[in-house]
């Protein structure tokens, strides 16, 4: 097995173009599977999804799932199979996980299974974009969910297809035939490769009606560790990323960004940097508004475009520009701290949203036995991807070619067709292997300039940010301030619990289709809304010119800080075991609905707390020299619990072991879930311990790793201790469940063994200060 | 006569004698090469721009976080911040040079395959080089020692890249043993 990214590969370059007539098979109402007889006799299954006129049901309704010709299987006549990986991989191990659950269905043998990376599927549909993968977005944790809901059929089909084909030369019922790693078995023993029948395959008539997908009982691959299908071509420094495409004619680009994004170009003089040697032409760039989809804001910036980076480089050490502030050139951290502080403090403050009120949190407050409150205050974050912002632009008369890290490629080629106002399909957008994402990839700034720069110097253009600009122009993830009150009776139970958040919101500057989950900065279902009779969460919309975005596990990363911390203050006030407190607060197992649908089962949220209790020994937590910390959460129907023992030498903190379960239904890929679940540990661990931006004047005070010092290996644990919970649920996506409850279990942790109580992030500075 | 004495006379000739060529001569995954251009010129640049060996990744200006890193006479440096005059003469060893001409896999590389010690990939060369220079000077590092470390990896791989490590110490051990 093997991953081919050759960074190109579109439908026609598999064949595709060949084809002859399209015969529709007849299953389910809103999928349709297709078989290609392709050339040289290869067998090539698609998945056509709800064309508008094949089902009852109104084109607006089925939103853009207006799907084409699908994710697909070929099989060669000398029996290699080719599968596409359809959502972009930013170290989620989707291209490893996807391709396997159609292998799965299709009984390939893995070793012979080559995953190529597909680019943006996109037809031309009178104009409109027609996405003929479905689902191509990375990092979102619905990936895993989406090919399950149809990728399945893609490898179904072609099994079936081949057991037909084989039936007929062997003169046997298909029923009574297996498949097997790539063979097709009859009962005498009696067995062809699926190379061999692919050819006689692709010429059978498809079955009207849908092809049923395997009982768990058969799976071969799905529930079998696998290791990323990339892993020889990172190690060998052959797997390219967007940031190593190129063309032969390529300029390279970098760019000298306004301090302010919001800010404007007062005086410039370029002569310097054009007399650099190499310096091919210097261009202003000013964008806009409107340019990027929901008003998302684009700073404005010079452009040195040079023969190679060094020119470029040293080209733009010799601009000599001043930059006028916009508005935000007015904000500081420390005012727009104090400003949510007013808000969550200020009894008569509207809030923005009242994001849920159960019960009478105000009239049981008042006949309660004991109240505790607390502040938490979380900073600034950037996106710090080990890959910064570039993209690789080819603006012809009637193309563009596009290498771009992104997690949405179909945002990238909203922002492409708005500047060239090209047909749909003229657009190529190619992803590779993506390096982090984490949510900035879901905005296209960089494309934007890319295109732009493409234009203007008429030729393809290789676009670079440095570090510096990657720091200093993110969409950042707000600071946040929450208050939070409950009130207890005199049975130690929770009966109020009135929640207070004032941040900046992600998506206050930009159009967000799903609003039923990211109305605000708040999950309306979080712990422990469902769980307390008198529950209210009010946010409150803190009021800045900051660029703000989308970033790994928000908002559930700032609210299970806060709620999970204050979980163990109450234990505290209790002076009990926040074990117990957690326990009794979640109360019996049973299922709770969700406002957003679907619904809490407290069985396994308490399944997941018991088994981290367990390993780590939770009945040690009052005897033992070291402190032990729990937390736990829920996002959408899966259930994370971390516990952390730390210990501590003088100011210096050990986290000496750090134990993670977690819930997602049925594991694709178990060594893909523990590196994403570990990683996920580790990267909330990291941005917990040490990391904050800054704001001065507007400008981010940090624009390297010296000032946003990510964790090094002798500040993280040795090991992350990873549980899965068995299941035979659909699976859910992971990408960030382990994001939320790291910093919580930790800080708990921290306060069991130093009585130091951290209210406030990055830890180790907080730490040092209480100490 | 008089037509062989014209022949006894060398003839002038245009060609000027070659001069000695000028640039930076160093060893890059055991070739030579010559750098004409900048002598200011980043090693980073050079291998990316130039050669278009693309697996050392940029990570920053300064060469933090290791992505950058490559072996320099076998020592571990940031390719960022080494101009081509200082590499002159020297053997500069990249991530696309540690498997053997065959294919084979380093039992570094190989080591992390098999832990899966890879987040998004991008940073793993950088780790790679950082681990194969500190088994060139620990053959059996303890945690101690790995903690040494300079990369950095917002995936977190780190505790993969750990196990990758004293995998690699055992392997290259039964190598030799």
């Amino acid at each position: 097995m093997s991953h081919r990214h050759d960074d190109n590969v579109t439908l026609n370059d598999i064949g595709l173009n060949d084809i002859g007539p399209v015969r529709p098979a007849l299953p389910s109402r809103r999928r349709f599977l297709q078989v290609l007889a392709g050339t040289a006799g290869a067998l090539i299954v698609g998945i056509r999804l709800a064309e508008a006129t094949d089902v009852p049901v109104p084109p607006a309704l089925l939103g853009d799932t207006l799907y084409g010709l699908g994710a697909y299987v070929r099989i060669d006549a000398d029996g290699n199979v080719l599968i596409g990986a359809r959502d972009p991989d930013t170290g989620t191990g989707t291209a490893t996980a996807l391709p396997r659950i159609i292998a799965d269905e299709l009984d390939a043998d893995w070793a012979r299974v080559s995953v190529v990376q597909l680019g943006l599927g996109v037809e031309n549909g009178n104009g409109e974009p027609r996405w003929i993968y479905g689902h191509q977005t990375g990092g979102l944790g619905d990936s895993i969910p989406a090919a399950w809901n149809d990728l399945r059929q893609a490898g179904a089909l072609a099994r079936w297809l081949l057991m037909q084909a084989a039936a007929r030369r062997l003169g046997v019922p298909a029923d009574r035939l297996r498949t097997q790693a790539g063979w097709v078995i009859a009962p005498d023993g009696r067995r062809f490769d699926y190379g061999s029948l692919a050819d006689a395959a692709s010429k059978v008539a498809p079955p009207q009606n849908a092809v049923p997908v395997k009982t768990p009982d058969r799976y071969t691959l799905i529930g079998q560790p696998a290791g990323d299908v990339d892993a020889r071509a990172i190690v060998t420094g052959q797997a390219a990323f967007a940031i190593d495409s190129t063309y032969g004619d390529t300029l390279v680009a970098v760019l000298l960004h306004c301090p302010w994004a919001d800010g404007s170009l007062v005086s410039k003089d370029f002569t310097d940097a054009e007399a650099v040697k190499g310096v091919v032409k210097v261009v202003e760039l000013k964008p806009e508004p409107g340019l990027l989809p929901g008003d998302t804001v684009l700073a404005p910036s010079v452009a040195v475009l040079a023969e190679d980076t060094w020119s470029a480089l040293q080209g733009r050490a010799k601009l000599k520009l001043e930059w006028k502030a916009g508005p935000s050139g007015g904000e500081n951290s420390a005012a727009l701290e104090q400003q949510a502080n007013d808000l969550v403090n200020d009894k008569n403050a509207v809030p923005s949203t009242r994001v849920r009120n159960d019960g009478d949190v105000d009239a049981a407050g008042k006949k309660a036995a004991r109240r505790v409150e607390a502040v938490y205050v979380q900073p600034w974050l950037a996106h710090a991807t080990a890959e910064p912002m570039n993209c690789l632009a080819r603006v012809d008369k009637e193309r563009a070619t596009l290498v771009v890290p992104t997690q949405a490629p179909q945002h990238a080629w909203a922002v492409v067709q708005r500047l060239t106002g090209f047909k749909p399909d003229q657009i190529d957008i190619r992803v590779p292997r993506v390096g982090g994402g984490y949510g900035r990839r879901l905005d296209h700034d960089f494309v934007a300039e890319a295109v732009m720069l493409a234009k203007l110097a008429d030729k393809p253009v290789r676009l670079l940010w440095t570090r510096e600009e990657d720091f200093g122009h993110d969409y950042y993830r707000s600071s946040s301030v929450h208050k939070l009150s409950a009130t207890l009776d005199r049975k130690r139970q929770i009966v109020s619990w009135d929640q207070r958040m004032a941040s900046a919101s992600a998506l206050a500057q930009r159009h967000v289709p799903d609003s039923r989950l990211w109305t605000s900065e708040v999950d309306a279902n979080q712990l422990p809304a469902g769980l307390v009779p008198n529950y209210r969460s009010d946010w409150y919309s803190l009021q800045s010119a900051i660029p703000r975005g989308p970033h790994r596990g928000m908002p559930h990363v700032s609210n299970a800080f806060a709620v999970e911390s204050f979980v163990d203050e109450i234990a505290h006030a209790l002076k009990e075991d926040p074990l117990t407190t957690r326990l009794r607060l979640i109360g019996e197992p049973r299922t709770i609905p969700l406002q957003s649908g679907g619904s809490l089962d407290t069985g396994r949220l308490i399944n997941v707390l018991k088994l981290v209790a367990d390993r780590i020994e939770w009945k040690n937590w009052l005897r033992t020299v070291n402190g032990l910390g729990i937390a736990c959460w829920h996002i959408n129907g899966t259930y994370v619990a971390h516990a952390v023992e730390a210990s501590m030498q003088g100011e210096k903190l050990n986290i000496e072991r750090v134990v993670c379960a977690v819930d997602v239904g049925r594991v694709i890929n178990p060594t893909g879930l523990e590196g994403q679940v570990a990683g996920a540990t580790l990267d909330a661990l990291s941005s917990a311990l040490n990391l904050a931006i800054t704001f001065k004047d507007g400008q981010p005070q940090q624009r390297s790793y010296k000032d946003y010092p990510l964790a090094t290996l002798a500040q993280l644990p040795d090991n992350v201790e990873v549980i899965t919970v068995p299941s035979d649920r659909d699976p859910a996506g992971a990408s960030f469940l382990a994001m939320p409850t790291a910093a919580p279990a930790l800080a708990n942790a921290v306060f069991r063994v130093s009585a130091v109580r951290v209210r406030r992030l990055p830890l180790m500075k907080e730490l040092r200060r209480l100490l | 006569m008089a037509q062989a004495q014209a022949l006894a006379t060398h003839p002038t000739s245009n060609i000027t004698p070659e001069k000695v060529r000028e640039g930076i001569e160093l060893e890059i995954n055991g070739r030579q090469f010559r750098h004409t251009g900048d002598a200011d010129m980043p090693l980073l640049w050079y291998l990316r721009d130039v050669l278009r060996l693309t697996g050392t990744k940029y990570g920053g200006e300064h060469g933090l976080g290791g992505a950058d890193l490559v072996l320099v006479n076998n020592k571990a440096v940031s390719a960022i911040t080494l101009p081509m005059h200082q590499v002159s003469g020297k053997k500069v060893t990249t991530v696309e040079g540690l498997a053997a001409v065959d294919g084979k896999l380093h039992p570094l590389q190989q080591a992390f395959v098999d832990e899966d010690a890879i987040g998004c990939g991008y940073c793993t060369p950088g780790w790679l080089i950082a681990s194969l220079d500190l088994l060139n000077r620990h053959p059996h590092p303890g945690d101690n020692e790995i903690e040494q470390l300079p990369n950095l990896c917002r995936c977190g791989c780190q505790t993969r890249v750990r196990r990758a490590i004293k995998r690699a110490a055992a392997a290259i051990d039964g190598g030799r043993a």
